[in-house]
């Protein structure tokens, strides 16, 4: 049955209902079947300057791909999107879309976008299916180390194993993968369908990877380039540290980072009945934050069981979240609390449990530096919320580990790691991209900076050899 | 991978492992830690260094079953290996940070509290490698539980052993034998202590009595160990401080030890208590220090 396509407005995609996932970690969008795609791909109208492209961080040549979607020639359109992305179906399923590629798709002008995000996550997942994985290269002899196993170390990787470099990437945990694997849940990014197997294709090419080394402490920098024979080095470390707000209670049982509660669920797969690492299932949760972070730990608590409210000081149209996970979250019943702010976390003091949120109603003044309207408190106007968890997703910060372990690797202010054009730091030989450099920021924009740093690795090492 | 090259009981419930890990073992100084996991679904379990032997490439751990994740490990044999070993973790003991005539001149104590007294083996060793000699009260709630005496015995000045029960040595716990030690008119300069929260609190108070600075070790909850979750947060002098980034040692007069505790049930479930009391049997003392 042929699918009547409204010009105007996106080929719908089929998604698990509401109610029923909220009680699952199964994959939320399902994402578009052959037909759906060939479909939607009709809309796209092939510009001769395609603004589209221009909102994407790394410039997948989209009208291209589309157009093979159109003819049915999925293997191609897949080889089209992989000279730009290392990593098209994570990429599909959690780049901001509205604020980039879709963001500027000239169907949007009158109405909805072409869903550029759903035609390249389903042109990847097809690219499993015709099990099409790319061709090793012949090494040159020149050995890099990078750093981190998140979307910029690992694109970093590929990108250098690619052009012949004999590529080893050091990470700390037991498992790579990065915020992809600890942070973003299985619902948003099923982690054996989509982030093992485009891990799998970064090792495919002939990159390694070293699990339960964290750099500073088992190896420095150093060390790597003077004993063990690295004549570069790429830093992807990210952004993990967690910010807490300093207000009175935090300290009690029962709140938690998000980084912590979801590094249990995730990675140490928690949510599952047969895992050994425990993890607090709330009667009532209260999440402090509004980026996907926020989203991410308030819709984990809810299919733990919890009655979950997010509390966020701006309005709804500065939730810094993707707006589907926005539109996913409240869906499936979780409470948003706006212009609100926590003041202080009540605790019941025979338990040192938390049993309570108290919270002040906000309202925005003039822009501040940031252009977005400052929240200022409106006195007298808190207000108490029982809970019995509060889980906090104010932000992270660059790790301090490897700047203090690294003499001569600069860091600014705010703990970002200090790179010219080139993507090198202060430090010659030492390159560094994603958060670690721009603190905690997008996907895309990690692999962006890791694709950059691979050229410029390649260009300084070409230059010196 | 991480194979484990040998395995010895050493006390009742207190197993001694050597443990294939080059890079731990090349990098592992006093005071740091790494953290284990017995398979790949095991949970991440930090252990102190107790030993290291860099040519080989191994690592000695010294860990007592307290729950689940303990009992798994404890299963495995020699020959077999863990999943991970990462590390070393945490910073080492700022004494290593001194200059060598400075700490032969100073008097340190080191106070060790059950299986603490892994962690403080690897700094007496290292000490005396460098000719210092320090002085240690080993303390245990019964003779059976004093492990690795003839170790300790073979890297310190004087040993001085307690228990709860007066089965072994002097009469009384570890703080009580530092307030004997100076009614006997020694004194010291610099103490250590490693051992159960609940331990580590009151010897810090008797320290503080006695005007002698003190530092401890903080066994908190941890996930990472890299200080991206904030599990293992406590608080320093009024300050929020990450035990395995910015310790695991701080000062012991700093620390403040009830939040510490109480943050440390966190996870203990009503359930691991009672499988524990059942699997220990008569040997069940709450060796957490939280159920007496
Ligand atoms: C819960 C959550 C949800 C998110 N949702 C989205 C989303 O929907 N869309 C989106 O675009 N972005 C999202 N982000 C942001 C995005 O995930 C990050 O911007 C991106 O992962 C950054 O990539 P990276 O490679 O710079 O670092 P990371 O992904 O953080 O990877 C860094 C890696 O380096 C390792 N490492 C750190 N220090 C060392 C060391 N000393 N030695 C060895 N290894 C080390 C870490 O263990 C980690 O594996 C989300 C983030 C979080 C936390
Ligand atoms: C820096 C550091 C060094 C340590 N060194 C040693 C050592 O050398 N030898 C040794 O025997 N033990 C040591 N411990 C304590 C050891 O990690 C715990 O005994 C162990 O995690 C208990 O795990 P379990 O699953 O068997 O117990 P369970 O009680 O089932 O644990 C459940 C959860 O609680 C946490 N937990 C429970 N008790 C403790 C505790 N006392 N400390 C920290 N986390 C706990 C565990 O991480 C786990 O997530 C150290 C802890 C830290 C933080
Ligand atoms: S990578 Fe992201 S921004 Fe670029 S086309 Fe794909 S979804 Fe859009
Ligand atoms: S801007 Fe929109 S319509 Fe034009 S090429 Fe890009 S996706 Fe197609
Ligand atoms: S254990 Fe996670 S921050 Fe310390």
């Amino acid at each position: 049955m042929a699918i009547t396509v409204d010009m105007m407005k996106k080929v719908p995609v089929r998604e698990q209902a509401p109610k029923e996932r909220a009680a699952n970690f199964e994959e939320v969008c399902l994402g578009y079947n052959e037909e759906e795609a060939r479909a939607e791909s009709e809309r796209c109208l092939n510009c001769k300057n395609p603004m589209c492209v221009e909102g994407c961080p790394v410039s997948i040549n989209i009208p291209a791909f589309i157009a093979k979607v159109k003819t049915g020639d999925d293997a191609e359109a897949y080889r089209i999107i992989s000279e730009s992305s290392a990593l098209p179906a994570v990429c599909g399923r959690v780049c901001p879309q509205e604020t980039q590629c879709e963001g500027k798709c000239i169907r949007g002008i009158r109405g909805e976008a072409v869903s550029i995000g759903k035609l390249e996550r389903y042109v990847a997942d097809r690219a499993k299916e015709l099990n099409i994985k790319p061709e090793p290269v012949a090494k040159n002899g020149h050995k890099v180390a990078v750093i981190g196993a998140g979307p910029s170390g690992l694109t970093c990787a590929g990108d250098l194993a690619r052009l012949g470099y004999e590529v080893t990437i050091f990470e700390a945990l037991h498992k790579a993968g990065g915020v992809l694997v600890y942070g973003i849940p299985e619902f948003r990014l099923p982690k054996e369908k989509v982030v093992a197997r485009e891990i799998e294709n970064v090792e495919n090419l002939g990159v390694k990877i070293e699990t339960d080394v964290v750099v500073g402490r088992s190896v420095t920098i150093e060390e790597l380039m003077e004993k063990e024979g690295y004549e570069a080095v790429f830093v992807g470390s990210g952004a993990g540290l967690p910010r807490f707000m300093g207000i009175p209670g935090e300290q009690a049982l029962g709140v938690f980072s998000a980084n912590e509660y979801l590094t249990r669920s995730n990675l140490m797969h928690a949510y599952r009945e047969d895992s050994r690492t425990p993890i607090y299932r709330a009667k009532r949760a209260v999440v402090v934050g509004g980026g996907n972070v926020a989203m991410d730990a308030a819709r984990t608590a809810l299919r733990l069981g919890a009655e979950t409210h997010i509390v966020y000081r701006r309005s709804e149209e500065e939730l810094p979240a993707r707006k589907e996970e926005v539109g996913h979250a409240k869906e499936e019943g979780i409470i948003f609390n706006l212009l609100t702010n926590p003041v202080e976390i009540t605790t019941d003091p025979e338990t040192g449990w938390v049993n309570g949120i108290t919270c002040i109603r906000m309202q925005l003044g003039e822009p501040d530096a940031s252009g977005r309207r400052r929240p200022e408190a409106i006195e007298g106007s808190e207000f108490h919320v029982d809970c019995d968890c509060v889980i906090m997703a104010l932000g992270t910060s660059p790790n301090p580990l490897l700047h203090k372990t690294t003499d001569g690797m600069e860091v600014n202010k705010k703990g970002g790691i200090i790179v010219n054009e080139d993507e090198m730091t202060t430090k010659e030989g030492v390159f560094a991209g994603g958060d670690a450099v721009t603190g905690a920021a997008t996907v895309i924009l990690a692999m962006g900076a890791g694709k950059q740093a691979a050229k410029s690795i390649d260009a300084y090492l070409s230059a010196k050899n | 991978m991480f194979e484990i090259l040998e395995k010895e009981l050493i006390g009742p419930k207190e197993y001694k492992m050597v443990v294939r890990a080059p890079r731990v073992a090349a990098k592992a100084l006093p005071g740091q830690f790494l953290i284990v996991r017995a398979d790949a679904e095991g949970e991440r379990i930090p252990l102190t260094v107790c030993d290291d032997d860099k040519e080989a490439g191994t690592v000695t751990i010294v860990f007592q079953t307290v729950g689940a994740e303990t009992y798994r490990m404890s299963e495995l044999a020699v020959g077999e290996a863990f999943a991970d070993v990462v590390g070393p973790l945490g910073n080492p003991s700022d004494l290593i940070d001194r200059p060598i005539e400075e700490l032969q001149k100073m008097k340190i104590i080191f106070i060790a509290g059950g299986v603490g007294t892994a962690p403080v083996y690897h700094q007496l060793k290292w000490l005396h490698e460098h000719g210092v000699d320090a002085d240690c009260i080993q303390g245990a709630r019964n003779k059976d539980l004093l492990i690795m005496i003839d170790e300790m015995r073979a890297v310190c000045g004087n040993l001085y052993l307690a228990t709860d029960d007066g089965s072994e040595g002097f009469h009384g716990n570890g703080s009580q034998c530092l307030a004997k030690l100076y009614e006997d008119g020694k004194r010291y300069d610099h103490c250590v202590i490693i051992g159960p929260m609940i331990m580590m609190k009151f010897t810090a108070m008797q320290c503080e009595k006695l005007g002698l600075p003190c530092v401890v070790s903080m066994n908190t909850v941890m996930v990472d160990g890299t200080g991206m979750c904030g599990a293992c947060r406590l608080l320093v002098g009024g300050e929020v401080k990450f035990a395995c980034v910015d310790g695991p040692e701080f000062d012991g007069s700093k620390v403040d030890y009830d939040q510490a505790m109480l943050r440390g049930r966190l996870y203990k479930t009503e359930e691991g208590r009672l499988l524990l009391k059942e699997q220990e049997g008569a040997t069940h003392e709450g060796g957490c220090g939280v159920c007496k």
